[in-house]
């Protein structure tokens, strides 16, 4: 069983690292390593599309994953007082927003926008004093607000998780101290799920960063990384997409491993 | 005491109301409107003509190749993920030495959330002409064709896939009671007949958790297709990026797209059927 597992360990990580390997090929051809060189990196990065879709995915993923931990956290406490039924129907949909595959969260997404933006853009051009009304269409709002989707729903889970193990004990003992409801949630509260609040959004930038299926479908005239990696791996296998490749794999790994350090830490003594 | 039961409301209302907005914006409404969508009409420049007709719905058998080539290779896809990620699991969870245990996971988890995309890839490199294939050529098998293939596709969904089930299988047998264990073989049973009746049945629910999870997934799959399949290999995925963003006919998209939803629900409940009646009682009571 032991060499079955670390086969599989091997299966999961040789074609990563493959990947990562000939992302330092100094030659051309992807089948013989000729030599160690970061020749590839560079022309990466001094190639414009790259670096704007990729200042792009850095913007979309902060904000996202930003609004995520807000609304998520503040959703994950308000989620504490209510009854049994709203807790029920909040959860089967929390629960959807993550199952639904991207596919479907993309093209639902775009066909309602599109349908809004066809009601809303000539009412705007209406009402607008000057010739020329603001004209919404698809692009970083829509990428943003899908993605912030399932990453709103992640945080929350994550967050709840940690609020169900909180020490009830010392709120109360707060309470019975005189600390008003906010001195309490400030001082008890708050650095208790602070962890769960950050790896939530470490995961939640993780998952804007990576995605490619919903924002392949809302993006409108916005280039993503995964849409412009994507668009350049079907014109063919090159070192660049490694060097490219190898960047987006040790990001993600940091921010996961951050996150799963921020879960780790402070847990609530038994 | 009126003022401060309002005030709380008020301000459980304003925690809620961010997400709840959030949620009905963009998950509820556009599932609306694709509902309404599909049983609607294709203008005749593309785009949605408002109409009442089950048409699309009938026209569904258009599409027979993605279906069938999802409704195959996704159950497929996923029983291999199954049995390559149980064992793993179960040495994770039960054999593994304590101060190893933590890393091992770590490493199954990484893999869970760096991009599909890029995985995807590595495999498009490893299986592409330069890759196995270049290699195979110095010991003499040339011409071997590994991408393009649907084992190539199964084997990026087996790769894609196999950390999301390892680690609902892995939370349900780390759960198992040990003592259950030694009970069973100090009652005489052989260790297969415990792994059997006890290990194997206790772990279900995590098994049909993982299961469903991949499954679904794997019906609104696109990229695995598209990168090791190169177009010979359609999904339903592939069928909606089409009727989306290249033929524009968005009431047969939708139609098609309500349809994986409703799979996905069947999948999910008959997942959660199996798994309460195979496991039976959810707690084992042992006094």
């Amino acid at each position: 069983m032991r060499a079955f597992v670390v086969a599989v360990f091997a299966f999961l990580y040789l074609p990563i690292a493959l990947v990562v390997l000939f992302s330092f090929n100094a030659g051309h051809h992807a089948s013989e390593f000729t030599g160690f060189s970061v020749q590839w990196y560079g022309k990466a990065l001094s190639n414009p599309f790259l670096v704007e879709a990729l200042k792009n995915s850095l913007f979309i993923a902060t904000t996202s994953a930003l609004l995520a931990a807000f609304c998520g956290t503040a959703a994950a406490l308000g989620l504490q007082r209510v009854g049994a039924r709203t807790r029920a129907l909040s959860d089967a949909l929390l629960g959807a927003a993550i199952v639904v595959p991207g596919v479907v969260i993309g093209i639902s997404t775009l066909v309602a926008l599109v349908q809004l933006f066809a009601v809303v853009n000539p009412f705007l051009a209406e009402l607008w004093p000057t010739d020329q009304p603001p004209k919404l269409s698809l692009g970083y709002g829509s990428i943003i607000a899908a993605h912030g989707l399932f990453s709103m729903a992640l945080v929350t889970m994550i967050v709840g998780t940690r609020l169900a193990s909180l020490d009830r004990n010392l709120v109360e003992a707060s309470s019975d101290l005189y600390a008003t409801p906010l001195t309490t949630f400030r001082s008890i509260v708050l650095p208790q799920i602070m962890p769960a609040v950050i790896a939530g959004f470490l995961l939640a930038f993780t998952f804007s960063f990576d995605d490619f299926i919903i924002a392949f479908f809302v993006a409108g005239a916005q280039t993503t990384l995964p849409i412009y990696v994507f668009a350049s791996i079907r014109r063919g296998v090159t070192p660049e997409i490694n060097a490219i490749a190898t960047i987006v794999l040790c990001a993600s790994v940091l921010l996961v491993l951050l996150a799963q350090w921020q879960l780790g830490r402070r847990k609530p003594s038994p | 005491m009126r003022g401060s039961l309002f005030r709380k409301n008020l301000v459980t209302t304003l925690l809620l109301a961010p997400a709840a907005l959030w949620l009905v914006v963009f998950l509820v409404l556009p599932f609306i409107a694709i509902a309404i969508f599909s049983v609607g009409e294709r203008a005749p420049e593309g785009g949605y003509q408002a109409a009442l007709t089950f048409a699309q719905y009938a026209n569904l058998p258009a599409r027979a190749t993605a279906f069938w080539n999802t409704m195959v290779l996704a159950p497929i896809g996923a029983l291999a993920c199954l049995l390559v990620a149980y064992p793993v699991a179960y040495y994770l969870a039960l054999r593994a030495p304590d101060r190893w245990r933590l890393i091992l996971l770590a490493l199954i988890v990484i893999p869970f959330w760096t991009s599909l995309l890029m995985r995807t890839y590595a495999w498009m490199y490893v299986l592409g002409g330069r890759g196995i294939p270049a290699l195979l050529a110095y010991v003499g098998i040339e011409d071997l064709r590994l991408i393009n293939t649907p084992g190539a596709v199964l084997l990026g969904i087996v790769y894609g896939y196999l950390p999301l089930m390892i680690l609902p299988i892995y939370v349900s047998l780390e759960r198992l009671d040990r003592r259950l264990l030694e009970a069973s073989a100090d009652l005489g049973a052989t260790p297969l007949s415990t792994f059997l009746g006890v290990t194997l049945r206790l772990s279900l629910p995590g098994v049909m958790t993982g299961f469903s999870l991949v499954m679904i997934l794997l019906l609104g799959e696109y990229l695995i297709p598209t990168l090791l399949g190169g177009g010979k290999v359609f999904f339903i995925g592939n069928a909606l990026v089409d009727l989306f963003l290249q033929s524009r006919n968005w009431p047969f998209g939708s139609a098609i797209a309500i349809t994986l939803v409703l799979v996905s629900v069947v999948v999910l409940i008959v997942a959660n059927r199996i798994s309460t009646r195979l496991s039976g009682a959810r707690r084992v009571d042992l006094i």
